[in-house]
């Protein structure tokens, strides 16, 4: 009982202090801005109101509800968040599941860290919502997860309910492990681009029999059948069928053309659709192709030359994707970059001449629909997600930086309160550096060793999990 | 001869590709085939140049068709001739350091800025540049990277030549490896960089930079500076990591480090003693004994000195201070870079007149609790507090042409706009002490020039010339070659 009510006291003051530093303000007008509305051009003037969650007006001279914050506007310019459709951020403990070249039963949903730092850095560039993905070590992949980046929420908040789900697949380099045979690690079947078409095609051979014996079985119930027994169920192959039942989507790592077009061809002999090709580096030289199945793509920006097959990768590929009526985005697979995708899409006016509202979609609309919530984020409208932005300038230019960032119209990044915290930060460093268990020892030695700090991944294609890594 | 160089080329693709495609082995050929026959560069003997003419026009003439989609080869043309006279007319010129001029041009002759102001004397011929609506920068210089040493770093070991193996190579000189041909280098000069100081990497000391031009067809070609650094990797508790995660504190590795920094005092005093000994003897041959010949400390002579630049790679505050401390105890002439905290110790840098190469603006905090945006503001307040600095990528080649977002991005935080057009060019020229020929418009200076439609910082920008040398290159790379080829395909 004493447990008992010593859990209910801790859980009391977890509430406590989530209450307290979790923002309350009903409602937020955002007033005076230049607004990039991405769905309907550019208002100047205007104001935006958030409330219960949603954009709740867009006008002039809306009326502030009453204890409704304010912010002044001026001068300033107001965009959707940005939405990554490529991430690994929060992702604890690991990205790959390695072991296994189809790990479709493991799920990144049940490794969310709310509290990894990254987040916050990325609502402080803008980004304010993630497609979470499997890494790329293996042909199919786990499971992935959508989600808001719900800083100081729990990790159940942040997924976004009733996206669609999706699976993360991977072709060439790192699921043929080319870059990963390291003395000691046994290897693992693929070890070409021809075995990832053979473990894919396996896969789904396995996953249309299962289907049929689904099928079967409750087609003999339906008749009526009373001795029938259901199939036992598998986890690996359960995803695959809801992706023949256009169920999940498929977002596969892709660099070279080749590999693009094989999977189109398993795909349209399985009668399934890719929703996006991910990095698709070489997606320019087979844009038609990609195009013609009613795939998108999500590419980086400029980033090329990496490993071999990168090397052909070029800074047009977004914008001939687009030319080619590829709905694209431009995303980080990176902690770093995903603090600054607005540079990452301005970008894409340099190289291919997009126009700025086009450049804009890259980051916002586009990667909505690719994740299958564009009815609920990507754009300012009324009745979408309040999730949006507040630029110190236009965010496409590379002077402008973030003063706000609103999820479900709760604050959850604002500048000034940042700068307003440092001090506060610095001294409480300073406490804890001066604590007993960070005193040298009596001996005279140096301090006691602090354990190191988990990193599941650090940057774009840094697959290598721990065991990978020679030590 | 024919089916020798044919061969020759195949056996070096061989070795060079992983697995691809037939297309893709036929441009590797094109790449190797530029980097080991140098077109324009032969210089020497009669013989050798008959030789080189030779081999010229046999790999013309065998290999032609391969070489069509060849996608940044420099035309002989370009080096071959003499360098014209441009007048660009009616444009909008930042001098960087001087005021700007909102209508002015520049006249560029013999390889420099011959004039710059409002009118300009237009010799009968030159070739003129109508430069309405836009605008004339220096070029941009980077000088943290590993340009024309390292063009794949992962899967392509053959074309990796940034680290030498052990501790000690002052004389690993990057001068020697930078492969001209590195698609990186017109990938890099389309953008608006027109200079790199290219460094070696890892162990203690490094080996030599050399400051490029980036545009030659040989790296002596290239280079301003040949051996312009020293760089360090200044011994470290846990050193050779990543920078992540926690340092191990050990004892072992206290000991470690001490350890190491003292084989560099060691190193530094011997080239000191050798440098003497081998004046003593130039100056007494008669009755002073020959010293024994050491390359290594040859090689470290100049920088032990002080006579030339030494890098050192410091990241945190008390690496910093002690990589002064160490140069100044050993009469070096140090520039860190590096210095993620080097805003914590700017008043320190500013004391010892430490100048600082900033390669890691847009790199993530080094610890969680850092404020978000430290990195960013990183420059911002060194400036303030009056530290010579300038931005780099510290990107090993593929991304140098994003230097001037670096700059960007420290001016979203802080840094006045036209300080963080500086870092980018008149600074680094400033701190590699070549500012009397790069970093700003001015006659008499080396014409390296761009000429954008806009802010050059902006990534919206679009650069429309790029002069290095004194000689407008076409914006041609291996990119724009592969988007001209596929950007129509149906």
């Amino acid at each position: 009982m004493k447990r008992l009510f010593a859990v209910a006291a801790l859980l009391g003051l977890c509430i406590a202090i989530s209450a307290q530093t979790r923002d309350i303000a009903p409602a937020t007008l955002i007033k005076n801005a230049t607004v990039l509305t991405v769905s309907h051009g550019t208002l100047t003037n205007t104001d935006v109101l958030l409330r219960n969650g949603k954009i709740a007006a867009v006008g002039q001279n809306l009326n502030a509800p009453s204890g409704a914050r304010i912010v002044d506007g001026t001068g300033k310019f107001v965009l959707p968040g940005i939405i990554d459709a490529h991430s690994h951020t929060m992702m604890d403990g690991s990205v790959n599941e390695c072991t296994k070249s189809v790990t479709s039963m493991a799920r990144t949903q049940d490794i969310l860290n709310p509290t990894a730092i990254g987040i916050y850095r990325e609502l402080a560039g803008g980004t304010t919502a993630a497609l979470l993905l499997h890494g790329s070590c293996n042909a199919i992949g786990g499971l992935s997860t959508t989600v808001k980046l719900k800083w100081g929420h729990p990790a159940g908040d942040f997924p976004i309910p009733g996206a669609p789900p999706g699976i993360k697949f991977a072709l060439g380099e790192n699921p043929k492990r080319t870059n990963f045979n390291i003395p000691g690690l046994t290897p693992r079947y693929p070890a070409t681009r021809m075995g990832v078409e053979e473990t894919i095609r396996d896969a789904f051979t396995r996953a249309r029999d299962y289907k049929r014996d689904w099928d079967d079985y409750r087609a003999a119930v339906g008749h009526g059948e009373k001795n029938v027994m259901p199939p036992r169920r598998d986890l690996e192959l359960e995803p695959l069928v809801e992706i023949l039942e256009g169920k999940r989507f498929v977002h596969s790592h892709c660099y070279r053309a080749d590999e693009i077009l094989m999977l189109i061809g398993i795909a349209d002999e399985f009668g399934f659709k890719v929703r996006t090709f991910q990095h698709v580096l070489e997606g320019y030289k087979v844009a038609s192709e990609i195009a013609r199945h009613g795939a998108m793509a999500s590419a980086f920006a400029d980033f090329w030359g990496y490993k071999m097959e990168a090397y052909d990768a070029i800074p047009y590929d977004v914008a001939i994707l687009t030319r080619h009526g590829v709905v694209s985005s431009v995303n980080s697979d990176s902690d770093e970059r995903a603090r600054r995708l607005n540079i990452e899409a301005a970008k894409m006016i340099r190289y291919g001449g997009l126009t700025e509202e086009e450049a804009l979609k890259l980051v916002t609309l586009n990667p909505a629909m690719q994740l299958g919530v564009d009815n609920r984020l990507g754009t300012i409208d009324v009745g979408k997600d309040a999730d949006v932005v507040v630029w110190s300038a236009h965010p496409l230019s590379v002077y402008a930086h973030v003063e706000q960032t609103f999820v479900d119209g709760e604050l959850l990044f604002d500048r000034q309160a940042d700068i307003a915290r440092r001090q506060q930060l610095e001294a409480e460093r300073k406490t804890l550096e001066a604590a007993d268990a960070n005193k040298p020892s009596p001996g005279g030695g140096p301090p006691r060793t602090p354990s190191e700090i988990r990193r599941a991944y650090v940057h774009a294609d840094d697959i290598q999990d721990r065991e990978d890594q020679p030590r | 001869m024919k089916n020798y160089l044919r061969y020759f080329l195949s056996s070096l693709a061989g070795s060079y590709s992983t697995a691809s495609g037939s297309a893709r082995d036929q441009r590797k050929t094109v790449i190797l085939r530029r980097a080991f026959i140098p077109l324009t560069t032969v210089r020497g003997s009669v013989t050798a140049r008959l030789f080189a003419s030779v081999m010229i026009l046999i790999s013309l003439s065998c290999t032609l068709v391969v070489f069509a989609q060849d996608t940044d080869r420099i035309d002989p043309q370009l080096t071959n001739t003499p360098l014209p006279t441009y007048v660009i007319l009616n444009a909008r010129i930042v001098t960087v350091n001087g005021p700007e001029i909102e209508k002015g041009s520049v006249l560029i002759s013999g390889g420099k800025i011959a004039q710059v102001g409002a009118n300009v004397y237009s010799p009968a011929g030159a070739k003129e540049i109508d430069g309405t609506g836009l605008t004339v920068y220096p070029g941009m210089i980077d000088l943290g990277t590993n340009m024309g040493l390292v063009e794949v770093p992962t899967g392509a070991p053959g074309t990796v030549d940034a680290q030498e193996l052990g501790d000690m190579n002052p004389n690993a000189a990057a001068i020697w490896s930078v492969n001209a041909h590195s698609a990186h280098i017109a990938v890099t000069r389309v953008g608006g960089v027109t200079n790199a100081l290219s460094l070696p990497s890892g162990g203690i000391i490094s080996g030599q930079g050399a400051l490029l031009n980036l545009f030659g067809s040989s790296p002596r070609e290239m280079a301003l500076v040949p051996e312009a650094v020293l760089m360090i990797e200044f011994p470290r508790i846990g050193g050779g990591g990543f920078g992540f995660g926690a340092p191990n504190i050990t004892s072992e590795a206290t000991t470690q480090r001490d350890r190491r920094i003292e084989e560099l005092r060691k190193i530094f005093r011997d080239a000191e003693a050798y440098g003497r000994a081998q004046d003593a003897y130039r100056n007494d041959p008669k009755s002073v004994q020959r010293p024994q010949t050491d390359p290594k400390l040859a090689a470290l002579v100049p920088y032990a000195r002080g006579e030339r630049p030494v890098i050192f790679r410091a990241e945190r505050e008390r690496e910093i201070r002690a990589a002064i401390r160490f140069a100044e105890e050993m009469k070096l002439k140090p520039i860190i870079i590096g210095a993620s905290e080097g805003a914590k110790v700017a008043s320190f840098l500013k004391e010892h007149n430490v100048p600082v190469i900033l390669d890691g603006v847009l790199n993530l905090p080094l610890r969680e609790d850092d404020a978000y945006d430290s990195l960013y503001e990183n420059a911002s307040k060194l400036q303030a507090a009056g530290v010579r600095f300038c931005i780099s990528t510290g990107d090993s080649g593929a991304h140098v042409r994003d230097l001037p977002f670096n700059a960007g991005m420290a001016a979203a935080f802080g840094l006045p706009r036209a300080e963080a057009l500086k870092a980018v060019t008149l600074y680094p020229a400033q701190i590699l002490g070549v500012a009397d020929r790069l970093g700003s418009i001015e006659p008499g200076k080396l014409a390296n020039i761009v000429i954008t439609d806009g802010d050059i910082l902006e990534a919206r920008t679009n650069v429309k010339y790029v002069f290095i040398g004194g000689r407008q290159l076409p914006l041609v790379s291996r990119h724009t070659m592969l988007n001209d080829e596929f950007k129509d395909r149906k």
